[in-house]
């Protein structure tokens, strides 16, 4: 019993890191009909500036507020400059950008801190604690109440500020919003720097437990992918859920079902994808998309 | 009286098509002015040229301003709200949430209660449905909805694209009625696209008639609604 909530905890840890992600990949697709395949390696990129400036000698914590309001302005940047020029262009040149994105932020990061793996360390202390007979590491809570922390703001933001309000009438209704005087490029690009915001705080609480890499973020997108479709691309609380959900089932699947252990592990993602396409397309909390043709 | 909204020479185009050719009318300050005419005549192009929705040739001056070319945003943002076809609520948002965002252009945001209960005065069955999704609400509370999110912005002028369609005779009415309470009480001047010619003449001070993108025709509602000829040929009732 003790393994099982060990494994159900350290799998609402890396839960959480799936659930921001899903979360950034939701809000940009629910906004822009897109998938940003660079979430990722943005979120990598991320990473590594806060690395540098942990090298330099800069406190955690404001390495850590540094890095998400730089990740910020640089998301609101990409948007602007790279994505506004194809922004009505078929998806397909939109998917080839951010797959161009993603080569390019992963080159970039190889390029200056090359693919030698660094350790990342974690604001919270190492020696795990004990709650009754279960052992907790105390990053793994960490992380989780850190997701749960910015969830919560996100949550705040879009239901009771008037800009989150604008930017959700931006992203279901863009020719409305405009006659409400809303800029909606403007709501679009502040969508692409809080993504990379969220995506920020994902890569700075997983570094830690997976290490500090280029190529770090490519299981983690899956993961993401598995979790926003679990939960339905179309519900930025459903991809939340479905994030913690892909976290727990991956640890559980990979303790109790023998075959899979650690080597497997990604395939669960994988077929959880596949499984959901098939059974419900929409997502656990999705709702079919109809379009008017 | 002085013109709020004076058109001249609008040319308006999707793609290769040209819809709109040459057209000229003038809103008054105060008053109500109909645009009227068959499917296809070009009048939801033409409100939508005046926000800067299609691309345009012409002049399009709004309180002595030139606003042809501007940006969406920054035109609805001098005072001029939309009603557009079709409505254009938010409708997964709330009747609540929609108002607000009427009033989201808006510099002065302390007298929003204000607003709100200006607002359910005019429309009780909002005030009602305040917390339901937008897109529950009946075509006639819709309709509504799209004219109270209008007046949240306070605006100067008024643009009501075909209110009366797909609603129920009586809804008309009643909508209608509140467009004109809203023209005398609040002194916002409107410009009212419609295929009902006969109500919207009844409601009009003034009105023009559109065939294929030309104005056939222009004058006081009055003179429109009693010849004989025009309405015969034109009107259709």
């Amino acid at each position: 019993m003790e393994t099982f909530f060990q494994q159900v905890v350290s799998g609402l840890a890396t839960g959480g890191i799936y659930a921001s992600l899903a979360l950034a990949l939701v809000m940009i697709y629910q906004a822009t009909d897109v998938v940003n395949y660079s979430q990722g390696e943005m979120a990598m990129f991320s990473t590594y500036l806060a690395w540098s400036m942990l090298n330099h000698g800069v406190p955690y914590w404001i390495a850590f507020f540094a890095t998400v309001a730089i990740a910020f302005v640089g998301g609101v940047l990409v948007q602007r400059i790279i994505i506004r020029p194809v922004q009505n262009a078929p998806v397909l040149t939109i998917v080839i950008v951010c797959i161009g994105l993603l080569t390019i932020f992963n080159s970039i990061a190889g390029w200056i801190y090359s693919y030698v793996i660094q350790p990342f360390p974690s604001p919270f202390p190492k020696e795990p604690i004990k709650i009754g007979q279960i052992v907790f590491g105390q990053h793994d809570l960490g992380a989780i109440g850190v997701t749960l922390i910015l969830l919560a703001l996100i949550y705040v933001f879009f239901r009771f500020t008037s800009l989150g309000l604008a930017m959700r009438a931006a992203a279901h209704n863009p020719v409305s919003a405009r006659l409400v005087g809303i800029r909606v490029g403007w709501m679009l690009a502040l969508g692409w720097g809080m993504a990379a915001l969220i995506g920020a705080v994902a890569g700075m609480m997983v570094a830690p437990v997976i290490f500090l890499e280029p190529n770090m973020m490519a299981g983690i997108l899956i993961y993401a992918f598995a979790s926003a479709t679990l939960g339905g691309f179309t519900s930025p609380g459903g991809a939340v859920v479905g994030g913690f959900l892909v976290g727990v089932i991956e640890n559980l699947a990979g303790t109790y079902v023998s075959f899979i252990g650690t080597s497997l592990k990604l395939t669960v993602a994988l077929a959880l994808i596949i499984v959901v396409l098939l059974v419900r397309p929409s997502g656990l909390f999705g709702r079919a998309v109809v379009h008017r043709v | 009286m002085p013109a709020l909204l004076e058109v001249e020479g609008l040319e308006a185009q999707y793609g290769w098509t040209k819809v709109l050719h040459g057209l000229s009318f003038a809103v008054e300050s105060g008053g109500i002015t109909t645009i009227l005419g068959a499917n296809g005549a070009g009048k939801t192009t033409t409100l939508r040229a005046v926000c800067g929705m299609v691309k345009t040739a012409g002049d399009i001056r709004f309180d002595g301003q030139h606003i042809a070319g501007k940006a969406t945003e920054d035109i609805v943002r001098l005072g001029i709200a939309h009603a557009p076809e079709g409505r254009g609520t938010f409708s997964q948002l709330s009747v609540e949430e929609n108002l607000r965002l009427g009033a989201y252009a808006r510099r002065a945001r302390t007298a929003l209660e204000e607003d709100f209960a200006h607002v359910y005065e005019y429309f009780p069955v909002l005030a009602e449905r305040r917390r339901q999704v937008a897109g529950t609400l009946s075509g006639g509370e819709q309709q509504m909805l799209a004219v109270a999110r209008a007046l949240m912005s306070r605006p100067r002028l008024l643009l009501l694209d075909e209110p009366s369609l797909g609603l129920a005779p009586l809804v008309v009415r009643e909508i209608f009625r509140i467009v004109r309470a809203i023209n005398q009480e609040q002194g916002v001047s409107v410009l009212l696209v419609e295929q009902n010619a006969s109500l919207a003449l009844e409601l009009a001070d003034h009105a023009y008639l559109l065939e294929t993108g030309r104005v056939v025709m222009g004058g006081p509602a009055e003179r429109l609604r009693r010849d004989e000829s025009i309405r015969r040929s034109y009107l259709g009732y």
